[in-house]
């Protein structure tokens, strides 16, 4: 740790200025090592659609925006959302909704800000209910199960005809296609993400043919990343961690708890929307089983494996296990996840990425690296 | 006339339903303070057991589901000290590390949701895989009954006794016995109760074995009729969920006014406008509920008597 203060004292340069504003006491891996392994880990994502499959990737980074949104709204003011879902389907649906209505490319613009302000806003009215109604704890965690469950039911007994909204039926269990492909952008200044691969020639490797939407969705996945950590390590982060830590006392200093609550609550369902909307966009199809219980949990399962009080961690979660649950596509996929949940909370509370963190941090501070510069490496970043 | 015959029968198969549903959540919940999200699949290991017993070993229904009842109330205890309070683990690795590893996760309930979540995952793969997506289900007995040009199963309205019976053991086991005392006295003061010499952690294994047995016997006696499928249990989860919420702090009695109180609801709008609305109006209720009584019905009373014993 001295090390680490002793080098940002140091490093009053532009990067050390830039860095210091996404380092705090509410995040992990403050060193320059950190960063390092950070500028790596997002080249090597850039790079990857070169050699693997792109396309599952990027569903990978669309779901750990999702993971996020609950690291923000759970891990950082203990508001435990079971319905992160729900934000995230209403995105998604608003955004089919919207963009079936108005194809046209800034009718599919206007539907991917649409379905944003639908995820938000639907938060922040059952957010309004719920924390200006006195409505605490695990209660909030119950009402944003049922409302799930509801939505599910909901939705999935709109098939028949009179369950449409302008051109768009939304089609009960069978889900809603024929989504537009999003372009963003207004008439001829505009550009088509899906399915719309980007030839390119790269030496040593020859022509190879790139999926912008990759790269969109790791733009915004990387600016995500970057701008909650900006926010928690605000002022106003520390005032969502002190909630987290003791409502009443937080309370007692004169901050109104509700309302930060609130808007917390109502920026991850936005986040969530969005999240929602690049879900819908890069399948082109929508479904009620985002509205599912399993579904519903899996934010949960990646917050909590990774460290809900990590951002990095939920990103890596996600991935992880995304991928893991994808490749072992058995019918022991579930109960492994199951297991893997319920040992991590029972061994691990706090989550793989602190820990690993934490080791790294005692692994350096250790006997006889008093004096070493920075390791450059970061295994944080690296799974 | 008949109509309200038909709203009646009704609403004695909503409460029976959500008392049935809620009573072993709101049991471990109320004194334990965790949430079982692993409840569903608790009443999964009833219906299961219960069918498989009438169906493998040819016990009669009623034995069955006893049985039902015990092998879940067993596998509730199991969990308790596997998971719950990480006894078992613990004791094996103080012998093997020297420390504990598992922190219980009493009154922690963020994680004991997320925790059990984790069991009922593995609990409905592991029915899905062991006995694929459905078994033969069971007939439901008694027959209908008949009155006009209508009738209705003679089963459902045992179900609603059934529900009230076991309310009232219930009531009776928690006040009026030994145990009872000692259960309540955990709640309330954990320290002075182990001071007077109350074994907390026999109260809390206890306490989560009788839940449990609670949701394995609703299980099995809803077993003849719901679709024996590893996702059964899902159908319970909203209501008993609803039915904790508005009932509040006091468990027996909470549950039997919400019970009420969302049954009613249930009913109305379910025999009104099908079962969709139904369940819509029952999560706008616990809303309204939450809204204005945000410790429940119970907690709401509880609230009266304060304010009326101060004006005394």
């Amino acid at each position: 740790m001295s090390t680490d203060s002793a080098n940002g004292e140091a490093n009053r340069s532009l990067p050390g200025r830039l860095r210091s504003r996404f380092e705090g006491p509410n995040t992990i891996g403050e060193s320059r090592g950190f960063w390092v392994g950070f500028l790596v880990a997002v080249a090597a994502l850039a790079v990857y659609p070169l050699f693997g499959d792109g396309s599952q990737l990027s569903l990978f980074m669309v779901l750990a925006l999702l993971g996020l949104s609950l690291s923000v709204v759970w891990g950082y003011s203990g508001v435990l959302s079971f319905g992160q879902v729900v934000f995230f389907g209403i995105g998604a649906y608003t955004f089919g909704v919207v963009s079936i209505n108005f194809a046209t490319p800034g009718g599919i613009t206007g539907a991917v800000v649409a379905g944003i302000v639908g995820g938000g806003v639907s938060a922040a009215i059952l957010g309004y209910f719920m924390f200006y109604g006195g409505v605490r704890d695990v209660y909030v965690t119950i009402i944003t199960l049922v409302s799930t469950i509801v939505l599910h039911t909901f939705m999935a007994q709109t098939a028949g005809s009179e369950w449409a909204i302008g051109e768009a039926a939304l089609g009960g269990f069978n889900g809603m296609p024929d989504i537009p492909l999003l372009t963003l952008g207004v008439g001829g200044a505009s550009y088509q993400f899906i399915y719309n691969p980007f030839p390119m020639r790269i030496i040593g490797i020859g022509a190879v043919e790139i999926s912008p939407f990759y790269y969109l969705v790791l733009v915004l996945l990387v600016g995500a990343y970057l701008g909650l950590r900006a926010l928690v390590n605000s002022d106003y982060g520390r005032v969502m961690v002190a909630v987290r830590e003791d409502e009443d006392r937080t309370e007692m200093f004169g901050y109104n708890v509700t309302r930060v609550k609130l808007v917390v609550f109502t920026l991850g369902g936005a986040l969530a929307g969005l999240s929602g909307v690049l879900y819908a966009a890069r399948n082109v199809y929508i479904d009620p089983t985002v509205f599912s219980l399993l579904f519903a949990t899996l934010p949960v399962i990646w917050v909590s494996i990774g460290g809900r009080k990590s951002l990095l961690g939920a990103i890596v979660a996600t991935l992880a296990v995304e991928y893991l649950r994808i490749s072992m596509a058995g019918e022991l996929a579930l109960v492994l996840l199951g297991a893997l949940l319920l040992v991590t909370i029972l061994v691990l509370p706090g989550g793989f990425v602190p820990w690993v963190h934490q080791r790294i941090v005692k692994a350096r501070v250790g006997p006889g690296d008093s004096n070493g510069p920075d390791v450059p490496d970061a295994p944080e970043v690296s799974d | 006339m008949v109509n309200g015959i038909n709203l009646a029968l009704q609403f004695l198969d909503s409460f029976a339903f959500i008392v049935l549903a809620a009573a072993g959540l709101a049991i471990i919940f109320g004194i334990m303070g965790v949430i079982n999200l692993a409840h569903g699949e608790f009443i999964l290991i009833g219906a299961y057991t219960a069918t498989l017993s009438v169906t493998q070993l040819g016990l009669p229904l009623v034995v069955a589901m006893v049985v039902g009842g015990l092998v879940t109330g067993l596998f509730g205890i199991l969990t308790e000290r596997v998971i719950i309070s990480g006894a078992w683990p613990n004791w094996v690795s103080q012998r093997t590390l020297g420390r504990d590893i598992i922190e219980p996760l009493y009154d922690r309930l963020a994680d004991s949701m997320v925790a059990t979540f984790g069991l009922s995952l593995i609990l409905t793969q592991g029915t899905r895989i062991a006995y694929g997506n459905s078994i033969d289900g069971l007939s439901t007995p008694f027959g209908p009954i008949e009155y006009g040009a209508f009738s209705y199963s003679t089963y459902r309205i045992v179900l609603a006794g059934v529900s009230i019976g076991l309310l009232l053991a219930t009531y009776y086991l928690f006040t009026r016995t030994d145990f009872g005392m000692r259960a309540r006295a955990t709640i309330q003061d954990k320290e002075t109760a182990q001071a007077m010499g109350v074994n907390t952690e026999r109260m809390y294994m206890l306490t989560f074995g009788i839940g449990s047995a609670l949701a394995g016997l609703t299980g099995a006696l809803f077993a003849p009729v719901i679709t024996m499928r590893p996702t059964l249990g899902d159908q319970f989860l909203v209501e008993s969920f609803v039915a904790v919420v508005v009932g509040g702090p006091s468990v027996v009695l909470g549950t039997a006014l919400s019970g009420g109180v969302l049954g009613a609801i249930l009913a109305v709008f379910s025999n009104l406008y099908g079962t969709f609305i139904g369940r819509i109006a029952l999560l706008v209720a616990a809303l309204v509920a939450l809204r204005f009584l945000p410790d429940g019905i119970t907690g709401f009373i509880e609230q009266l008597q304060k304010r009326r014993q101060e004006s005394e």
